[in-house]
Order: structure tokens, then C-alpha cells, then sequence
């Protein structure tokens, strides 16, 4: 009689911590349902519209303005790739900055998807005694050269092939893309990637109402949460809508090129003809489809 | 039924003991609190309260989850010299071992749990459930073999203990088996782990084939040393035997295990110094820093001396056989390989950067109250385990005391 009396506190005991648990997390019906959502890649085309609609209010509701979210899927025969001028670049940031406003990347804490590296004329690319934070009245100065990077989209990326989760993968035409949905946070990826190019939310993503892009992508420029991986995606609700990406259009020197590989018309094909190009580490195999060229 | 009573037998243990013990419980639920609400912070705004940042991703926790790794890797390999050299209680020494695999594998898990950015979404790694990127992750072989693990060590403890508090024979075939299965799973947790660093080509300070051999000779210097004294304490308050030869052999085989490390660490050095490439630049920064930066230098100096001193220590016959200078020795080691691990493994990996920037990582007072936490949890449940463990084994705490137990509890209430 007293075992039986104290079983049953017990278990009562243990519903009532679960249900406690429960309400904590503040686990309304649609966060649980939130909670199981599948990865991306293995929605039926009926879950991803479902999906995007319930994105799309879940935006509105939080910024006050109507928004678009493409699910897009690569265009058949295209393969994306880029170059950059580095005998061009004048170091002004301009593309930090418009891929910040594009991209809708955290204004606080801040994240920045491309990074200028300042580097010394004698000593050519040499990371090492390169500097990120440099900070003069004008560029560009005296001695030094300057060298954006951003992610490489590499052919064999290690990223992907570290994700635990199947959360970060190449799509067909290329471009590397995260499911912020499902990735965990790990951030097993950042340790993979040899170019810096993949960024943690540390905190809540903050982004001004008047400042955010509405025009997204699922895989691209969508709002982010806390505690995900994001990276540059070549802008790929602009690319796979026909439009340069916004670093592309906003360069004031002309020093960034971008087009389809497989295209033999292309601008890319032209620079890969008759310009000699480079990678980054290409010691490390990653084959990026991001090359850099001197072309003046 | 039976296994309800054997939990309840269990429960009914661990709220009794003397004033010290619960001095001790009093003390791990203070840091417990204290820690849990560090924990609570990170949890309402992000991992921003850690001082990882994108340059340095990963730090303090994934470098606690590695330590632990090797706790729980070496807590079981040690079985094999108790096997070999027959020293007369090696069911104890299992048991004991076992237990503390079990523990620190729950606080390795604890420790990933913590350092994710979606904790919620940790399902998302399981096969079947979620979308486990097997095998293609190390990651997910590593959180694999550690479940493996936890669960096969866990069901050998307990059948033992459940087989004794019955006053049964224990599966004799089945836990010999497990057991030698368990060895190299040990072997292959700590292997897995190193891997998770190894085959990063972003990270030259970690990519050497010399990682995973490192990790195990260091392991095998931090796991046995909490051993040893556990060892020693189970001597004077119980009727565990074990003879001051098996301890001073224990010792001896860790001074091996140092060795093998020092040579190791020693042939490293000597290869990236005498190069001298660009990939020096992590070493550099730990051991003297580069620039004004020298914020984790004292650490790797501290981590050294003490592994010196300890490898001193335990060489000297006489001062292996004196127990003062052997502890001594078994907490400087253990100290030093918690520093090498918690810091001086995963910072340089990550300074300076994959760009080459410096980012100076120390870490934050909520990683160290969160890290505080998992601490206090895990060895909460291993004094209750232990506790346990000692009234089954050496107390003949079984089936037959509790209904004792009860009939005494009519004539004399409970003071």
C-alpha cells in the first residue's frame, strides 16, 4: 500500500517536471511543430510552400513588412564562379558593407561575410602579416595591396564534409548553402574551413526594420536565429534571378568579376582564358571556384 | 520488479552518510547553483556570453569535453595491466573503472550539449530520427562511439552490482566479453576524438599524425591518476584490498605513459621548430605568444612544469613509493593535463586564425561557472555511484538489508 502510494507520487512527480519542462521552454503547439521540421533537402515540394508561408508571416510579424522567400532550385548548366582583381581592389569595403545590407547579416553583434585583408607589398600574400581591422583617413595606402576574401566556394569543400548534421551542403550549381533550420551550432564547420568564411550568430541577430532586405532565399538572405552557421551564398536569390551579386555591382573599381563557368561567353571564361589566375591554399586541395588575378 | 528494488536500494544509499559526506553534497549543489545559473545566461543570450568569437570558434568546452574523453577512455584501459599482472581484486578495479567511464562520458556529452548553439536541436544527429552525417563526420563517429560506450559500460557496471546486491553469479562469459569489447572502444573513443581535430587541413597546429597517439599517452597519465587516489580512499575506509605494489604499478605504468608523451610532444616540437615554417606560428603563440599576446602563455608554462614535475615524481623510485609525493604527483599530472587539454590543445588550433588574425581568447567567467556545473554534476553522480557501489561490494549491502532495514525502522526511528 505505502510502495504503491509512493510510486504513484513519483510518477506524478515526473509528469508534473515534464510538464513544467515544457512550459518553460514556452512550447506552444507551433514551436513544437517548429521543433520537428525536417532538414530542407528532404521537405516535399507541398512541406516547402507550407513552410515558406509560415516564414513569411513569422517575418512579417516581426519586422512589419512583407516578405518573399524563394526556394529557388539551381538553374540546369550553370556552375558559378568568380574573380577578383586583386591589382584593382582599393580596399574601400564598399562590399563588406553592401553584402551586409543585402545579405541581412547581424548589425549588432556585427558579421561581416567578406573580409578585407591589408597586406604588405614586400611580402605579397602572406597572412600572417596581413591586417583586417586596418583604419586610415583614405585607401589606398601607401605600401600595401589589399585582398578581400569571402568564401571560396570550394569544389570539395571540408565544411560539408564535417557537418554532423547534413545542415550545410554544395548545390548544384555550386554554391554553398546552410539550412539554418537545422543546423545545430556546432560549428564543427568554422573549424574545417581554411578561409574564415562562415560565421556564428553568438546572440540574437539584430537588424533595423527600415534596413531589412525582404527579397530572400530559404538557402540565402532569409532571416537568421541565434546559435547558426551562416556564409556568403554568391547572393543566390540575386544570382538565380539572373542579377550579379551585390559585391559585384557595388565594386566602384570593377575589381570583381562573376559568371557561369560553364558558359563559354561568359566573363569568367573570358578572365580564366586570358588572364592568369590563382587560388587561395591550394595546397589544401579545396579547389575554389573563387580565383583571384592581377589584371592591370 | 527486481531491478525496481535494486534502484530503490540504490536511492536509499545515497541520502545516508556522515556529516562529511553531506558537507561534500552540500558543497557540489552550491557550485551546482552557482554554475546553473552562469548555464541560464548563455542559454537566454547565446554563446556571446563565452568569449569564443568567429576567430576562435571552439574553446574551454570542447577542450573539457576532449580531457574527459580521455578520463573515461583511460579509467577502462586500465583494466588491461590489472588483467595482466593479476592483481587480486581486478572485479573492483573494473567496477571503480567502470563507473568512472560512465560518469565522465555523461559529462563529455554535457560539455557538447552546452557548447552547441541549438541544444534543442541535438536529435538532429541521431540516425534514423534525424539526418546523421555518418560516416562521413567525425563528429558524428564520435558522438557514435561515446553513446556505444556509455551503454555498453553502463550495462556491465550494473549487471555486477545488481548481480552482487542479489547475491547472484554475475554472467561470467557476457561480462568478459563486453569487457574486452570495451577495451578498444576505450582505445577508439579517445582515437575518434583526436580525429575530430586531425584531419582539419584549415588547422596545420592539429593536423599531425602524432595527435591521436598524444591524446592516448596523455590520457593515460590524467585517467589513472583519479584512480589512484580513489584507490587509496577506498583502502582506508572500506574493506577494499589492494596492495601498495599494484598502486606503485600503476605509477610506474604512468611514468611510461609520460614518457611516451614527452617523446612524442619532444618530437613535435623538434620538427616544427627545426622547419620553422609558417605553421610555428601556433606554437609560438603558446609557448611565449607572438607580440603583446601573451595571455595563454602562463597556462601552457603551468601545464608543462606540473607534467615535469609529476614525470619527476613518479621516476624516482623512492619518491613513487612515498604516498605524499605520489599524490602529489597524481594531482600535478592530472592538473596538467586538464590545462593542456581545457586550453593549450584547442587555442593555438585557432590563433591566429585561418586569415591570420589574432583573436585572444581567455575564457569567460560563464564558461567557467557552466564548465563549474558539469563538474560538480558529474562527480555528484559519481560519489552517488561510488557510494553505492561501496555498501554493495565491501558492505554487504543486498537484498536482504533492506528488509532489515525495515523492520529496524519500526522499533528505532531514523535519527
Amino acid at each position: 500500500m505505502e510502495k504503491n502510494k509512493s510510486r504513484r507520487s513519483f510518477l506524478k512527480n515526473i509528469s508534473l517536471a515534464s510538464a513544467s519542462a515544457l512550459a518553460l521552454s514556452g512550447c506552444t503547439l507551433k514551436e513544437l511543430e517548429k521543433f520537428f521540421q525536417k532538414n530542407f533537402r528532404t521537405l516535399s515540394e507541398e512541406e516547402k510552400k507550407e513552410l515558406i508561408a509560415e516564414l513569411e508571416a513569422e517575418y512579417k510579424e516581426k519586422y512589419q513588412k512583407d516578405f518573399h522567400v524563394s526556394d529557388k532550385a539551381a538553374i540546369d548548366g550553370t556552375l558559378f564562379g568568380y574573380a577578383l582583381d586583386v591589382s584593382r581592389c582599393i580596399g574601400c569595403r564598399r562590399c563588406v558593407y553592401a553584402c551586409v545590407e543585402e545579405n541581412n547579416q547581424s548589425r549588432e553583434p556585427q558579421i561581416h561575410w567578406i573580409q578585407v585583408l591589408q597586406m604588405d607589398k614586400e611580402r605579397g600574400i602572406d597572412f600572417a602579416h596581413s591586417d583586417v581591422h586596418y583604419d586610415p583617413e583614405t585607401v589606398p595606402e601607401e605600401g600595401h595591396f589589399y585582398l578581400p576574401v569571402q568564401c571560396q566556394q570550394c569544389r570539395t569543400p571540408q565544411c560539408t564534409t564535417v557537418c554532423p548534421v547534413k545542415a550545410t551542403w554544395q548545390e548544384p550549381d555550386g554554391i554553398v548553402v546552410v539550412d539554418y533550420n537545422w543546423c545545430i551550432g556546432c560549428r564543427y564547420c568554422m573549424a574545417a574551413c581554411p578561409y574564415g568564411a562562415r560565421h556564428f550568430n553568438w546572440a540574437k541577430p539584430e537588424i533595423p526594420e527600415e534596413e531589412i532586405n525582404t527579397e530572400t532565399h530559404y538557402l540565402g538572405n532569409r532571416p537568421r536565429m541565434k546559435g547558426v552557421v551562416e556564409k556568403c551564398t554568391f547572393c543566390i536569390q540575386r544570382v538565380r534571378a539572373g542579377k550579379y551579386p551585390s559585391c559585384v555591382e557595388i565594386c566602384p573599381v570593377g575589381a570583381r568579376k562573376f559568371g557561369n563557368l560553364l558558359d563559354p561567353d561568359s566573363e569568367i571564361r573570358y578572365i580564366l582564358d586570358n588572364k592568369r589566375v590563382l587560388v587561395l591554399k591550394e595546397e589544401l586541395n579545396t579547389q575554389p571556384k573563387f580565383y583571384y588575378f592581377f589584371g592591370v | 520488479m527486481n531491478f525496481i528494488y535494486f534502484i530503490k536500494g540504490s536511492i536509499r544509499l545515497i541520502f545516508k552518510g556522515s556529516k562529511t559526506y553531506y558537507a561534500w553534497l552540500l558543497f557540489l549543489l552550491i557550485l551546482i547553483v552557482w554554475g546553473g545559473l552562469g548555464y541560464a545566461n548563455q542559454l537566454r543570450d547565446g554563446l556571446i556570453t563565452t568569449h569564443m568569437r568567429d576567430s576562435v570558434s571552439w574553446a574551454f568546452y570542447i577542450g573539457n569535453f576532449t580531457f574527459l574523453v580521455g578520463v573515461a577512455a583511460a579509467a577502462i584501459m586500465l583494466v588491461i595491466p590489472a588483467y595482466i599482472y593479476n592483481w587480486k581484486p581486478i572485479k573492483e578495479i573494473v567496477i571503480f573503472g567502470e563507473l568512472l567511464a560512465v560518469c565522465a562520458v555523461i559529462m563529455c556529452i554535457a560539455f557538447i550539449v552546452v557548447d552547441i548553439g541549438n541544444p534543442l536541436r541535438f536529435w538532429h544527429m541521431l540516425p534514423v530520427l534525424g539526418t546523421m552525417n555518418f560516416p562521413y563526420s567525425m563528429l558524428s563517429w564520435d558522438f557514435f562511439f561515446l553513446l556505444a560506450y556509455l551503454i555498453i559500460n553502463f550495462v556491465v557496471v550494473s549487471h555486477l552490482l545488481y548481480s552482487i546486491f542479489y547475491k547472484k553469479e554475475y554472467r561470467k562469459k557476457m561480462v568478459l566479453t563486453i569487457v574486452f569489447i570495451s577495451i578498444p572502444m576505450a582505445v577508439g573513443i579517445h582515437t575518434v576524438t583526436a580525429f575530430l581535430y586531425n584531419a582539419l587541413p584549415a588547422r596545420p597546429f592539429w593536423n599531425s599524425a602524432l595527435l591521436a597517439p598524444r591524446f592516448l599517452a596523455s590520457a593515460f597519465c590524467s585517467g589513472p591518476a583519479i584512480l589512484l587516489i580513489l584507490f587509496q580512499i577506498l583502502r582506508k575506509m572500506t574493506h577494499f584490498e589492494i596492495k601498495d605494489e599494484a598502486i606503485w604499478r600503476i605509477a610506474e605504468l604512468m611514468v611510461y605513459a609520460m614518457f611516451i608523451y614527452l617523446f612524442f610532444t619532444i618530437a613535435e616540437l623538434f620538427k616544427e621548430f627545426y622547419s620553422g615554417t609558417q605553421h610555428l606560428l601556433y606554437w609560438k603563440y603558446l609557448l611565449f605568444g607572438i607580440g603583446e599576446n601573451k595571455e595563454i602563455v602562463p597556462y601552457s608554462w603551468l601545464s608543462i612544469s606540473l607534467g615535469c614535475l609529476a614525470f619527476i615524481l613518479f621516476l624516482i623510485p623512492k619518491t613513487r613509493k612515498n604516498f605524499v609525493t605520489l599524490n602529489i604527483g597524481a594531482v600535478a599530472i592530472y592538473a596538467s593535463v586538464y590545462v593542456e587539454k581545457g586550453i593549450a590543445l584547442i587555442i593555438p588550433g585557432f590563433t591566429p586564425d585561418v586569415l591570420g588574425q589574432i583573436y585572444v581568447y581567455t575564457p569567460s567567467m560563464t564558461e567557467i561557472r557552466t564548465a563549474a556545473m558539469i563538474f560538480s554534476l558529474g562527480s555528484l553522480l559519481f560519489t552517488f555511484v561510488v557510494k553505492i557501489a561501496i555498501a554493495i561490494i565491501f558492505e554487504n549491502y543486498s537484498i536482504d538489508s533492506i528488509s532489515f532495514q525495515k523492520r529496524g525502522m519500526n522499533i528505532q526511528p531514523e535519527t
